[in-house]
């Protein structure tokens, strides 16, 4: 059996246009910043925290979106921060695929039960059963997950909603406002967008539409990494090297489970995998990895030859716009 | 464009030691195939920040469409309409590192159609690279550009003369342009501009000196990136804290904000803006740290020694330093909707974290400002707005037209208060 993708792939032998060389010692000398210049991480942070105010201040009924994933885990933080010593004053929402790894959710559970939040589910295996969505022949359910969130959003009347997504992820993403308005589809019309200029958030939408929002816009998967480890943050057990039952389909490590692997032809093997992504379990890939410290996750990912997404996602290897076509209709 | 690239070097994004780094903000603008997607390629790839699952993508659709080489304006244009008709159409932020600093690139189209996508893409950036292609020299749509970097005062600019490898590498080809560029530059008030002699596609003077341009003697595109001061420390002008949300917790009333400019600490006398009380700090937090001053651009919130009446879209000064307070707004503009801006209009002013309503007083004469037009504007608004000089300040010197029907964003605004009643 081949092996399937680490985060760690710096030797790859493959042959491209580009080959990669060893990275030599960089010749400038390290200086010192101004006395009163916020480290790069405290920087994000304060912008962060900027935009999490401004939101309260503008909208009525906002949410965020909280998958248990660590840009969401990230962005409650940065939430507690804000309105610190006051509770977060929005609720959390997560659209439960019915896929989702049973760590996360407890996790999840955990943090909402510690912090008196309030949590929503909008459960996609509901959709299902009641026959409004039907299950996809791949077995997927990342794109099943857009009907269930719109209809939510719709019917709690959320007129802001907070996602973790970050512009370095996908090529789509890098296109997207702070504030994104959706109509009451949630549609994203990429090229109808505000322009948004300096820190002027324009939060204003009609009755029946929203305002995506996103405040780890200008935050790289490093980034959210160094500010778990500066933090101290909690996460998933999942995201640190652990013994798993996997097995390989379309170049990836999935766990085996009832949600319909492994296939005829599949084999279930033990491996020592950690998850750089979380998300539905049938299209979320486990990488190869001995990182089982923040640290040691940190040297794995700065070392790492590919994105995140790249390394663990198969619904955006579906076409090359596969990321733009499910945000045009109402995604993450 | 196309182009098979080789590195020419390679700077590791790997984790730096984090005290030490700062960010620059930067914005690319070019005209149609001057090669500004291929510049913006090679400063990524030479970065190491484009990895191998981005680069194989781009490479299949290149092979797919039949092209012998990775187009590497795939790895920016990232929607379908851009793709297909193969331009930039809106800004795209890319992040890239080197051990000296990070980055946020903002790369923004050329096309006049979308000059509102640039001014996004200017309006944070500390530095603006306008790219010429060394054979067509200035165009009218250089001079845009640079009217744009001058208008939203964008600290540093950088004209990248590209394609030397298709004038010879010939350096009076390059000062004939930056002549002319200077001309230009000198006319709109640009404080001053680096000159880069460069070829995107063979990689001179893009991460490392090019051997093939000795009379060149300044430095490299992306050394000069790492080199360049950022702006970033405010905490020496006058003090700015608009007023974003005001927590109440246990009696206790918490101003929170972002401060623009500027330092606080306990015991500062205060002023609200516009209501002009007076108060004293009692207490700073920034972001769970009791701390005895704060300094910009801290996300923070603050105590007052009496309960005033202070909530959103206040600004708090210290000293005597204090910003304008008026009612009559004077400003350089540039608008962004496709519908027109005309006098008479009602419109909504966003500015800091206020909001007031306001009558456009005059366009400078014009009867209306239509789709990414330059102009200058005079409002009366409902309330008064505690203003800076944009040439002082691109936070509390800047706002935002809003469409008080439907929210959409009309004009960027640039307050000119050093013509205050001269202008007509």
């Amino acid at each position: 059996m081949t092996p399937g993708p680490t985060t760690a792939d710096t030797t790859a032998d493959r042959t491209h246009a580009f080959p990669q060389q060893a990275l030599p010692q960089h010749s400038l000398p390290q200086r010192a910043l101004p006395p009163h210049a916020l480290s790069h991480l405290d920087a994000l942070e304060s912008e962060a925290v900027h935009i999490f105010r401004e939101v309260a201040g503008e909208f009525e009924r906002p949410v965020i979106l909280f998958s248990g994933g660590k840009d969401s885990i990230v962005m409650l933080h940065l939430a507690l921060k804000a309105f610190a010593p006051a509770p977060v004053p929005f609720s959390l929402l997560h659209v439960d695929t019915g896929h989702n790894f049973p760590e996360v959710l407890e996790y999840r559970d955990h943090v909402v039960a510690a912090h008196g939040l309030r949590l929503h589910v909008a459960s996609v295996q509901d959709y299902i059963d009641r026959g409004v969505l039907r299950e996809r022949p791949d077995g997927t359910r990342n794109p099943l997950q857009t009907v269930p969130l719109t209809e939510r959003i719709q019917a709690e009347r959320f007129d802001a909603v907070f996602g973790g997504g970050r512009r370095d992820e996908e090529k789509a993403r890098a296109k997207e406002r702070v504030f994104s308005l959706r109509d009451e589809f949630s549609q994203w019309d990429p090229r109808r967008q505000r322009p948004e200029l300096w820190n002027l958030y324009n939060g204003r939408h009609a009755a029946g539409e929203h305002v995506r929002v996103f405040p780890l816009s200008n935050w790289t998967e490093l980034d959210v990494w160094q500010y778990i480890a500066r933090e101290g943050i909690e996460l998933p057990e999942i995201y640190f090297a652990h013994e798993r039952e996997v097995f390989q389909r379309a170049g990836m490590w999935l766990t085996a489970g009832e949600w319909g692997g492994p296939k005829d032809g599949e084999t279930v093997e033990k491996r020592q995998v950690r998850y750089r992504t979380v998300g539905d379990m049938s299209c979320t890939g486990a990488v190869d990895s001995d990182a089982t410290t923040l640290d040691a996750v940190i040297t794995e990912i700065a070392a790492s030859r590919l994105t995140e997404r790249g390394a663990t996602r198969a619904d955006d290897k579906m076409s090359e716009a596969a990321m733009e076509d499910r945000k045009r209709e109402g995604y993450f | 464009m196309t182009g098979t690239i080789e590195p020419t070097a390679a700077t590791s994004a790997a984790a730096a030691p984090l005290t030490t780094v700062d960010t620059l903000r930067f914005a690319t603008a070019g005209s149609v195939d001057d090669g500004k997607s291929t510049l913006v390629g090679r400063l990524l790839h030479d970065s190491k920040s484009v990895l191998t699952d981005q680069l194989e993508a781009v490479e299949r659709v290149s092979q797919s469409r039949g092209q012998d080489a990775p187009d590497l304006a795939l790895l920016t244009d990232g929607l379908r309409a851009e793709r297909e008709q193969g331009i930039t159409i809106d800004v795209a932020y890319r992040y890239f590192a080197t051990p000296r600093r990070r980055f946020i690139l903002a790369d923004t189209p050329g096309h006049v159609q979308y000059t509102r996508n640039m001014v996004t893409g200017a309006s944070t950036a500390e530095l603006a690279i306008i790219l010429v292609d060394a054979r067509n020299g200035v165009v009218e749509q250089t001079r845009r550009h640079a009217a744009i970097a001058a208008l939203l005062r964008v600290p540093h600019i950088v004209l990248a003369v590209n394609k030397m490898d298709l004038v010879g590498y010939e350096e009076k080809e390059f000062e004939r342009i930056v002549e002319d560029f200077a001309g230009h530059a000198a006319e709109l008030g640009l404080p001053g501009f680096t000159p880069i002699p460069v070829s995107a596609l063979a990689g001179d003077n893009v991460v490392d000196r090019s051997t093939r341009m000795d009379w060149y003697e300044g430095p490299a595109l992306l050394r000069h990136l790492e080199s360049v001061p950022v702006g970033g420390d405010r905490s020496g002008e006058p003090t700015r804290f608009p007023v974003q949300y005001v927590i109440r917790h246990a009696e206790i009333r918490y101003y929170a904000g972002q401060l623009v400019s500027g330092s606080l600490r306990v015991g500062d006398r205060v002023t609200v803006h516009p209501s002009g009380e007076t108060s004293a700090i009692t207490g700073i937090d920034v972001l769970g740290e009791d701390a005895r001053e704060a300094y910009a651009p801290q996300s923070l919130t603050l105590r007052l020694a009496d309960q005033r009446d202070v909530s959103r879209g206040d600004m708090i000064t210290t000293g005597a330093d204090v910003p304008a307070l008026t009612r009559d707004v004077r400003a350089a503009v540039c608008h962004l909707a496709d519908r027109p801006l005309r006098v008479g209009d009602r419109v909504l002013v966003r500015h800091t974290t206020r909001t007031v309503k306001a009558i456009v007083k005059d366009l400078a004469g014009a009867a209306e400002l239509t789709a990414n037009d330059l102009g200058r504007i005079t409002l009366r608004t409902a309330e008064p707005l505690a203003l800076d000089d944009y040439a002082d300040s691109r936070r509390t010197g800047a706002f935002i037209l809003v469409d008080p029907a439907d929210g959409a964003t009309l004009t960027a605004g640039m307050v000119d208060l050093r013509e205050a009643g001269s202008h007509v």
